[in-house]
């Protein structure tokens, strides 16, 4: 029958569809290496990863590793207020970007740092954020690890949740228009996608055909709120199909299926010019940043029981079956990125600030009469009492 | 000093006629000889939660990490002692979150929401300022949703950046039917958070997070509440009137010592505690007597709740003002990090402004 709402067939029966009444399936987590790291023969691995890309992605998670334990710790010290781990989502993170295209578009909720990695951010660039230096190209203006780079196709990361959401679907909107065959990306987490910015993204996406690719990072935990208590229903990736957008689920532990999902879901975006929804399974290895204590809230054989399934030995795994990789490679690769990772410190520690004229900067493309004024304002306070000039910052 | 500042005339006698009509009032609260212990903010918030569930048991706590005790810790056994169906974690969504809220609060509950940071306050906005707000009035007093109670840290921190440090409390005050509080101490959020529950409309309480751990006095243990809309003369002077909120208050304090040690000058410090509605009798009776106004918050100056200050002062006072009300308040950037010690008013910037003002 066609109803205006839409076209649907009549029944007889008077019968609810859903929990409790008949329950549709849960959607199975598609994967392709076991928990430990062997190769699952049968899997379907429509995108082949060759050495060079494996040995690069790979690397790229030491060193994301790597940044993260030395930068928490560097937090820990007092040298920054402020970071978040990606523990436990280094593969959802790496193996992601690394199927992604440089064109393509990237959105990010904060915990993604190994995207920018693989797109080429460095941990210099890293450190120079977190210290809020002058290198920093956000021009010391945000909290630590609240990245971004025009350069590197990387929207710069705002606090409010699932923001990303809907101006991904925008910007998908906008290369489709354009004709460039390349796709917005868009990563938030399980607790994000209960924002109403959430469900407009996806029905958008879906009414107005935006070639996103939208990846979930379902690690179990919003801060203390367990997964449990965010959704009833088959997760994220259940959702998708009720807005008309094709859905996977996938193992976000497993680079390997990270890879060939995404590599996959850009392929259908762009070939249908339409949306798509993966669900990357994973756990929050880390506690939520470095103002939270996660023992507060969730079992420690619990965190002890995910920490043995990490995702970067599951890969290295992986390739030493593959005879691509060995141990003493990896303890050599390792050191190598520690290295980097103290030394971007060590460097971004002993750059000014940014100078005191960037205050009234960016607010618009040019400061109106107001601004002047209150610049002035400020720079003649600054020049009767130079005491409050924060250390560190030049004027101009 | 004052009268070496003050120059009576016209106005001096329309302040004094103007004054005598809030001279009786008391902005204390009737707290003296109750028992007190030592609280931080936190302490204080979460002492009239546990109150507030005691009384009444259609009083609800709810939001974003709210059962485990809150990412601030106000909400801390509360789960334990009132039940988990009375205390609970919602999915992550602020316009959920209060929507539910006015939901409940129109069948006759007492939901006390939190929103996380006064950041994320906007994607509730709909529901506070379409909903909640003209819930009375648009029903023909029929519907109410009185028992609704938002509580919200907002703030400078020192290092929260844009979106762990705004006050947005002005797009509050814009709205007719909520009332808006903004406590300055310990002892003071709790008297006027019980009172926010208890008042039969709904309040959006800021509660200034850099006080939670660092504010410690003396509370009264037991119920108290401290009225809304009534301003507290936070310290008495002659020669100037400060007027600031929440964690304002202490920088005009400070900035009030330091002019009377350095300068000899008496400021009086008010603080507001409601911003809506707010108490422009107090204000206006301060002004009558010192004749010069100064207004400081860290939201942006422009639109800041500075604004409609100095506009109803102006107008009931101008004729006691030797000075043109002065506004101290956060520059018209986005919040920003590395130059956070410039943009807010700190007590220097107070300073200096109090003596340009009685220089004038
Ligand atoms: C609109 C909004 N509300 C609340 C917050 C505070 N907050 C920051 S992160 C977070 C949890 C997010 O969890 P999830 O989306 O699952 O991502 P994860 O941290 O697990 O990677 C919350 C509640 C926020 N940043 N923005």
């Amino acid at each position: 029958m066609d109803f205006p709402g839409g076209k649907v067939p009549f029944t007889e029966d008077l019968a609810w569809l859903g929990p409790g009444f008949t329950p549709r399936p849960t959607i199975p987590c598609y994967r392709a290496l076991d928990s430990q790291g062997a190769p699952l023969p049968g899997t379907s691995l429509p995108h082949d990863i060759d050495q060079a890309l494996a040995t690069r992605m790979y690397e790229t998670m030491i060193s994301l590793q790597a940044v993260d334990t030395i930068f928490y710790e560097a937090q820990r010290q007092g040298r920054f207020s402020f970071y978040m781990t990606s523990t436990g989502e280094e593969s959802t993170a790496v193996a992601s970007a690394a199927a992604l295209n440089p064109d393509d578009v990237v959105f990010t909720q904060y915990r993604e740092q190994g995207v920018l990695m693989w797109r080429g951010y460095t941990p210099l660039d890293m450190a120079n954020q977190c210290y809020g230096n002058a290198l920093d190209s956000g021009k010391g203006r945000q909290m630590p690890v609240h990245y971004g780079s025009k350069a590197l196709n990387f929207h710069t990361i705002s606090s409010p949740l699932a923001t990303q959401l809907p101006q991904a679907v925008g910007a998908a909107y906008a290369l489709k228009l354009e004709g460039k065959a390349a796709v917005a990306a868009c990563y938030f987490g399980e607790g994000a996608a209960s924002e109403g910015d959430f469900h407009a993204a996806l029905n958008f996406s879906a009414t107005l055909s935006a070639p996103v690719v939208f990846i979930c990072r379902n690690n179990g935990w919003a801060i203390s709120t367990p997964a449990s208590e965010q959704y009833r229903g088959d997760g994220i990736a259940g959702r998708g199909p009720s807005y008309g957008v094709p859905s996977l689920r996938v193992d976000g532990g497993d680079a390997v299926a990270v890879y060939n999902a995404v590599a996959e879901a850009r392929r259908v975006a762009l070939e249908r010019r339409g949306p798509v929804l993966l669900e990357a399974m994973s756990y929050r290895s880390g506690h939520h940043s470095t103002s939270d204590d996660s023992s507060r809230y969730r079992a420690a054989e619990e965190m002890a029981a995910w920490r043995a399934r990490d995702p970067v030995a599951r890969f290295e795994r992986w390739m030493a079956v593959r005879g691509w990789w060995d141990e003493a490679r990896g303890v050599g690769a390792r050191k190598a990125a520690r290295r980097e990772a103290i030394a971007a410190l060590a460097a971004a520690a002993k750059q000014p600030r940014p100078p005191l004229s960037e205050m009234f900067s960016d607010v618009y493309d040019e400061p109106p009469p107001h601004l002047v004024a209150q610049r002035a304002e400020v720079e003649a306070f600054v020049r009767a009492h130079p005491e409050t000039l924060p250390a560190g910052m030049p004027l101009e | 000093m004052a009268a070496i500042l003050r120059a009576p005339g016209l106005g001096a006698v329309w302040g004094t006629v103007r004054g005598l009509a809030t001279a009786v009032r008391q902005a204390e609260p009737a707290t003296a000889g109750l028992d007190a212990k030592q609280m931080n903010l936190c302490s204080a918030v979460n002492d009239a939660l546990h109150i507030a569930m005691d009384e009444n048991p259609k009083t609800l706590v709810f939001g974003e990490d709210v059962s485990f005790g809150g990412v601030f810790r106000c909400t801390v056994g509360l789960a334990e002692k009132h039940g988990k169906h009375r205390v609970f974690n919602t999915p992550l969504c602020e316009q959920g979150i209060v929507g539910f809220g006015i939901g409940a609060a129109a069948q006759g509950y007492s939901p006390i929401v939190e929103i996380q940071f006064a950041d994320y306050i906007f994607p509730a906005f709909d529901q506070i300022t379409n909903e909640a707000a003209k819930y009375r009035f648009r029903s023909g007093g029929e519907f109410d949703v009185g028992g609704l109670t938002i509580r919200t840290p907002y703030g400078a921190v020192g290092h929260g950046g844009h979106y762990h440090s705004q006050s947005p409390e002005a797009f509050f005050t814009h709205i007719p039917g909520i009332k808006v509080v903004m406590p300055s101490g310990p002892r003071e959020t709790k008297g006027l958070l019980l009172s926010a529950i208890r008042d039969p409309n709904p309040v959006v309480v800021f509660e200034a997070k850099m006080l939670y751990r660092t504010a410690v006095e003396d509370v009264p243990t037991g119920d108290y509440s401290i009225p809304l809309g009534r301003a507290r003369i936070a310290r008495a002077g002659s020669d100037v009137t400060l007027v600031g909120w929440g964690q304002q208050v202490l920088v005009l304090e400070q900035a009030a010592k330091e002019l009377a040690a350095s300068d000899g000058i008496e400021a009086e410090v008010i603080d507001l505690r409601t911003l809506l509605p707010w108490d422009a009798d107090a204000v206006a009776a301060s002004v009558e007597k010192t004749g010069r106004l100064v207004v400081s918050h860290e939201a942006p100056l422009t639109s800041g709740f500075g604004a409609e200050i100095v506009a109803a002062i102006s107008d009931r006072c101008f004729y006691s003002l030797e000075a043109p009300p002065l506004r101290i308040a956060g520059y018209d950037t986005p919040f920003p990090l590395v130059c956070e010690p410039l943009y807010l008013p700190g007590v220097q910037r107070v300073v200096d402004g109090v003596r340009r003002l009685l220089r004038a």
